[in-house]
């Protein structure tokens, strides 16, 4: 049981899909949405809930979109 | 626990800093100027520089670096940043200051300027953004190609008969006795995020100190012209990029002052 628990918000407009967050989670939390914002681009969403608040994905994120919270348990 | 009862302002620990203007950045997806872009508003922010630091923006895909910090900024001549650093740095001896290069202006260029300013002790900053091509004008042959490489002026490689050797330009930089640190860092990994944020972070220090010139390289991809993924790319640089740039400090000794060198 992690002791954790974190969330993601990702500012969808700034976000331009690129994947490198998706690539740097070591939760494989985040995916790329099936929809699109207003510049085309499938951004970064949670599909999962096992978040533990690590920030990787904060760090990778070229365009500072992700936001990170975290809770302890 | 649901995700609303999560995200509330108190248990927020990452967010986008406020030297970051809301401005969205021109970059492509994935490129490296933005997580270099934000480390550095990171530091100033973290440091308490924010009134007093000057940036100068370069030639290149960087060159609106200005409409996303947050600070003075000041665009220079292509190539001429670390000259107008110099004035700036000279005129407001007070004032933090740093130049944004990429490859094309820092290593092509404007070497003469990079240099001298480097053998002057200039106290200011450098960072020098090294993709190994040029990613504005569409994807040329830069001095920091690797031997080889594909670019859009050498489809068949690098022949380095005929165009020469991949320049490194900060083992040159750390021979010079101005220089204070010269160090090589990366920005593809969260691990590697952290330790560019410590360099910038000793690199700013540096300049308020007066102990030198300091020179971050980062080097970094451009997957657009490399015509890779982000993902990929940031794979392809660490297999063949870091073989040519190994990373780590190459240098940390402040530059001697006028009283401590013999004299004749």
């Amino acid at each position: 049981m992690a002791k954790f628990k974190g969330a993601v918000v990702v500012d969808t407009e700034r976000c331009k899909g690129c994947g490198l967050c998706v690539a740097a989670c070591p939760s494989k939390v985040l995916g790329l949405a099936s929809q699109v914002n207003a510049k085309g681009y499938n951004y970064a969403e949670m599909v999962t809930e096992d978040c533990v608040g690590c920030c990787s994905c904060g760090y990778v994120c070229p365009d500072a979109c992700i936001s990170v919270y975290k809770v302890t348990l | 626990m649901t995700k609303q009862d999560i995200i509330k302002p108190e248990n927020l620990v990452y967010g986008k800093t406020k030297v970051l203007t809301d401005n969205i950045m021109h970059y492509c997806p994935g490129c490296s100027h933005g997580v270099i872009h934000k480390l550095i508003a990171e530091v100033i922010e973290e440091m308490g520089i924010q009134e007093k630091t000057i940036g100068i923006a370069p030639v290149g895909c960087s060159v609106f670096a200005y409409n996303y910090f947050d600070i003075d900024m000041q665009e220079a001549a292509h190539g001429r940043a670390p000259a107008l650093a110099t004035a700036v740095k000279r005129l407001m001896p007070d004032k933090v200051v740093f130049t944004y290069q990429g490859d094309g202006d820092l290593a092509a260029i404007g070497t003469a300027e990079t240099i001298h300013a480097c053998n002057r002790g200039e106290n200011i900053v450098i960072f020098f953004v090294n993709n190994g091509i040029y990613g504005m004008t569409g994807g040329q042959m830069a001095p920091t190609t690797l031997e080889g490489m594909k670019t859009a002026t050498c489809p068949y490689g690098r022949n380095t008969d005929m165009y020469g050797f991949p320049l490194r330009i900060s083992d040159l930089l750390k021979e010079i006795d101005g220089t204070c640190y010269v160090t090589r860092q990366s920005v593809h990994k969260t691990a590697s995020i952290v330790r560019a944020k410590k360099a910038i972070r000793k690199a700013f220090q540096n300049s308020i100190d007066g102990k030198g010139t300091s020179v971050v390289e980062f080097v970094s991809h451009c997957n657009t012209n490399w015509k890779m993924t982000p993902v990929q790319s940031n794979a392809w640089m660490e297999e063949h990029m870091f073989a040519k740039y190994p990373l780590g400090d190459l240098k940390d000794t402040p530059k001697k002052r006028f009283d401590e060198i013999n004299h004749l």
